[in-house]
């Protein structure tokens, strides 16, 4: 049942299987199961964190602090556990501080009527800053839960093989994807997205929706933080960098509109594993620099919102000529 | 009609605005099973009782009840919770989401939580079916459809809540003849099922076809609640805008005063096979000075289409145009500088900057055109708005009142006067008086044709013959994205109008 709504995220489809493919021509070992897998082990944090931004981009808004509250947790964390605390105890707190910071943003966002841009941007270096009253150097993690974890592989049938972190992120995943098409949170997400007003007018709960996605995008930072920290075994004030963007970017290739109420969870899992692909691909090229994963990301995200122009602008048009 | 018992119920209501008062004093009754028309010029306070009545503003006091029993409305929820639904003038649905969850959303069918989106889609189409009359494809976002459909699937919306009362803002006024009648079935159909609807519209035939039921405000304050059969259209208006109806009789003779004399006057615009595909077809089309040329048709004909052509807002595919004696305008800027100023119908999306006063939306074309490093002085500023204010009579008259306080015909004149700043030779006016009141639609004819008097060429757009009739020295007549045919004063009347517009035999 093909539908022209379903066009942005068949193009992501397509570049990411494009990609794919063509690197398999060009390395030999890149077409492999693992390769594929390896995607999603290496980028299972921005996935998780990505999910949440999906949401925050549906409803018409952006949250620049994920970043922050990645390093900000993995902080939390590695203190904790240094002071001795069961990860048991440990986890469910950050996860519950990830979401309360988001919801709190999120209440101001609404009630005081300002800009997302700019709340989420206090955000961001208020929770960069508590990172360093926590310490300004590295808090290396030895808790035992925390390294089996890290180590911890997953084998599938075939030999291949991945990460609890994986797998945590496609069970966010499916939740997401359920929430967003199958949930009234979800549709009132993207209802608030196309016409706030109106969804006001129509008397649906705004504020609830509104504080919940900036919630749901705290709560996936802070897990994203988690499953970062697994993958680090460190917290530092440093980590996840200019992270907001990637998520960003990978919503966008993923063909979510920036002015949102229109996008799918599904694409931002292609757009993270484009993001993937062409890492891979720089590293398998093995001459070039890793920056050129950058140049290449700022490449394609001009060519999709030239094509969400496009897109939207062809609908426009339909519109004129109904 | 029997005196039963009101649904609802309305007393000594007052409403409050900085510098404004809205309402003062008014009531309203609405009973089961009648349609009742709420009437009043633009500023009388019919937006402010809706408003009210489905919680969106709160009242400073007075009280109101439902089913005798006394409620307080604070938020839209808890007015569709009280069974008060609305349909707005501006469709007020989300346009990125499917026509079947625009009906449902909120209300979705679930189970354990989970929305059963085959069943929805089917109850929507059923819905549309079998009370509007409509058979749409329900899974396609509401965007890809036209406003008017946009607006049935509002009102199904409302419909669809268990409403007791529902209320109708100006739901007509972008609907064609067949789609307002298929309204007013609706309509009827759920009044003799008992509902109780409130009906808001500024047009009078609509009014007297089908309303039980008036109810009239004048300035804010209640003027009189009567039986549609006992009150003849001249009391109505007369009520409405409380000055003599001389204002209004006067208008017809106007144009036929100053018709002649004008065939021979320069030719300011002149347009040869104009066209752009998909949009409009090709059309020739010339204005002289001080010449009022109206546009008529109906809804989607083409006629905004044509004008965003002449004004470059659009790029022509074919043709030729010229201004004056330069060639055609590319962008909207070459136009201003050729001396064409443009109203949109839209005054909403296109017009009017909600958060700033009179003052500067007034002055906001004359800063374009000066440049920005060349301000204007606040004085200058104050000047300016304070003559426009008085010459066309905008109220309130504060030039530091922000505009979204302002009735929709006041917003209107607002935009009018900051296209006259820039002092045009031709004024484009897409439907200037849409969705404004019988008073402030004189004063703007009225206006339009004092310019035309000073030399200004105006192109008319209009959706109500009658008006383009009144005003217009020639009508062009569009269908169907097509000119079909042009009329000269001597030739114009309704009939032929209206012939010319409904297509079928020659052309």
């Amino acid at each position: 049942m093909f539908k022209r709504q379903h066009l942005p995220i068949i193009v992501t489809l397509a570049l990411f299987v494009f990609m794919f493919i063509a690197g398999s021509f060009r390395y030999t070992g890149f077409f492999s199961t693992q390769v594929l897998l390896n995607l999603f082990i290496d980028n299972a944090f921005l996935l998780i964190v990505a999910i949440g931004m999906t949401f925050v981009i549906v409803s018409g808004g952006i949250d620049l602090s994920v970043g922050s509250v990645i390093a900000l947790t993995s902080m939390i964390s590695a203190s904790l556990l240094q002071e001795g605390w069961s990860p048991a105890a440990v986890i469910p707190l950050v996860l519950l501080l990830g979401s309360l910071f988001g919801s709190g943003m999120g209440a101001i966002i609404h009630y005081f009527k300002i800009q997302p841009f700019i709340v989420t941007l206090a955000g961001m270096f208020l929770a960069r800053g508590l990172c360093y009253v926590i310490s300004t150097n590295t808090i290396t993690i030895n808790n035992a839960f925390y390294t089996s974890v890290a180590q911890t592989k997953v084998y599938l049938p075939g030999g291949n093989f991945v990460s609890i972190s994986v797998i945590i992120a496609l069970l966010l995943f499916v939740l997401a994807f359920y929430a967003a098409h199958y949930t009234r949170f979800g549709r009132n997400t993207y209802a608030i997205g196309g016409n706030e007003q109106s969804a006001v007018l129509m008397g649906l709960p705004v504020a609830r929706t509104k504080i919940g996605v900036y919630l749901f995008s705290g709560f996936c930072s802070a897990l994203g933080g988690v499953v970062l920290t697994f993958y680090m075994l460190s917290g530092y004030g440093l980590h996840a960098i200019g992270m907001e963007l990637d998520a960003i970017a990978a919503v966008v290739i993923g063909g979510t509109l920036l002015t949102g109420g229109f996008g799918y969870v599904a694409g931002t899992l292609f757009g993270v594993l484009i993001q993937g692909a062409i890492q891979t691909i720089i590293s398998f090229e093995g001459t070039l620099s890793s920056w050129w994963t950058r140049i290449v990301i700022g490449l394609l995200l001009f060519l999709f919102i030239l094509l969400q122009r496009l897109f939207s602008s062809r609908q426009l048009l339909q519109k004129h000529r109904a | 009609m029997e005196e039963g018992r009101p649904i609802l119920h309305m007393k000594d209501i007052h409403k409050q605005f900085p510098g404004v008062k809205a309402l003062s004093g008014v009531q309203f009754r609405l009973f089961p099973g009648e349609i009742h028309a709420l009437m009043g010029e633009n500023g009388a306070g019919k937006s402010t009782l809706i408003k009210v009545l489905t919680g969106v503003y709160s009242i400073d006091r007075g009280q109101v009840e439902m089913d005798q029993e006394r409620i307080s409305i604070q938020s839209p929820q808890e007015a569709q919770a009280a069974g008060i639904s609305t349909v707005y003038q501006e469709v007020n649905l989300c346009p990125n989401l499917s026509v079947a969850e625009n009906i449902y959303i909120g209300r979705e069918p679930r189970r354990f939580g989970r929305i059963l989106w085959k069943e929805l889609n089917s109850a929507a189409a059923k819905l549309l079916e079998e009370r509007m009359n409509l058979m749409i494809d329900v899974t396609k976002p509401l965007h890809s459809y036209p406003i008017a459909i946009q607006q049935l699937i509002a009102i199904a919306r409302a419909l669809n809540i268990s409403a007791k009362v529902l209320i109708l803002d100006e739901p007509t006024s972008s609907l064609d003849r067949v789609e307002v009648s298929q309204l007013f079935n609706v309509m009827n159909k759920l009044k003799s099922e008992g509902l109780a609807i409130l009906f808001v519209t500024h047009f009078l035939n609509q009014v007297y076809e089908i309303s039980d039921r008036i109810t009239i405000l004048r300035g804010g304050e209640f003027v009189g609640e009567y039986a549609a059969s006992a009150l003849s259209r001249i009391e109505l208006v007369s009520k409405m805008i409380g000055k003599e109806l001389e204002l209004l009789e006067e208008l017809p003779k106007m144009s036929s005063l100053d018709g002649n004399g004008k065939t021979g006057s320069e030719l300011l615009l002149e347009a040869k096979s104009l066209g752009r595909r998909g949009s409009i077809e090709p059309f020739d089309l010339s204005i002289r000075a001080g010449e009022i040329v109206g546009l008529a048709g109906l809804l989607g004909s083409g006629r905004t289409e044509a004008a965003r052509l002449l004004f470059g807002a659009d790029s022509p595919d074919q043709g030729s145009l010229k201004i004056g004696d330069k060639g055609s305008a590319h962008t909207p800027r070459q136009a201003i500088d050729n001396g064409i100023a443009f109203c949109s119908e839209d005054r909403k999306g296109e017009g009017i900057i909600d958060d700033l006063t009179i003052r500067e939306n007034i002055v906001l074309a004359m800063q374009a055109s000066q440049g920005w490093l060349r301000t204007i002085s606040k004085k200058k500023q104050s000047e300016i708005a304070e003559q426009f204010i008085e010459a066309l009579n905008i109220n309130p008259p504060n030039p530091d009142q922000l505009i979204k306080h302002l009735s929709g015909g006041n917003q209107q004149k607002v935009l009018l006067a900051r296209s006259l700043l820039t002092e045009p030779r031709l004024l484009i006016l897409d439907e200037p008086t849409r969705g404004i009141d019988i008073g402030a639609k004189a004063e703007i004819q009225k206006l339009v044709m004092s310019l035309s008097k000073k030399g200004m060429s105006v192109l008319f757009i209009s959706s109500e013959l009658e008006e383009v009739l009144r005003v217009s020295d020639r009508i062009a007549v569009m269908r169907d994205r097509k000119k079909v045919k042009e009329m000269t004063d001597g030739e114009m009347n309704e009939q032929l109008v209206m012939k010319a517009i409904a297509g079928g035999g020659e052309e």
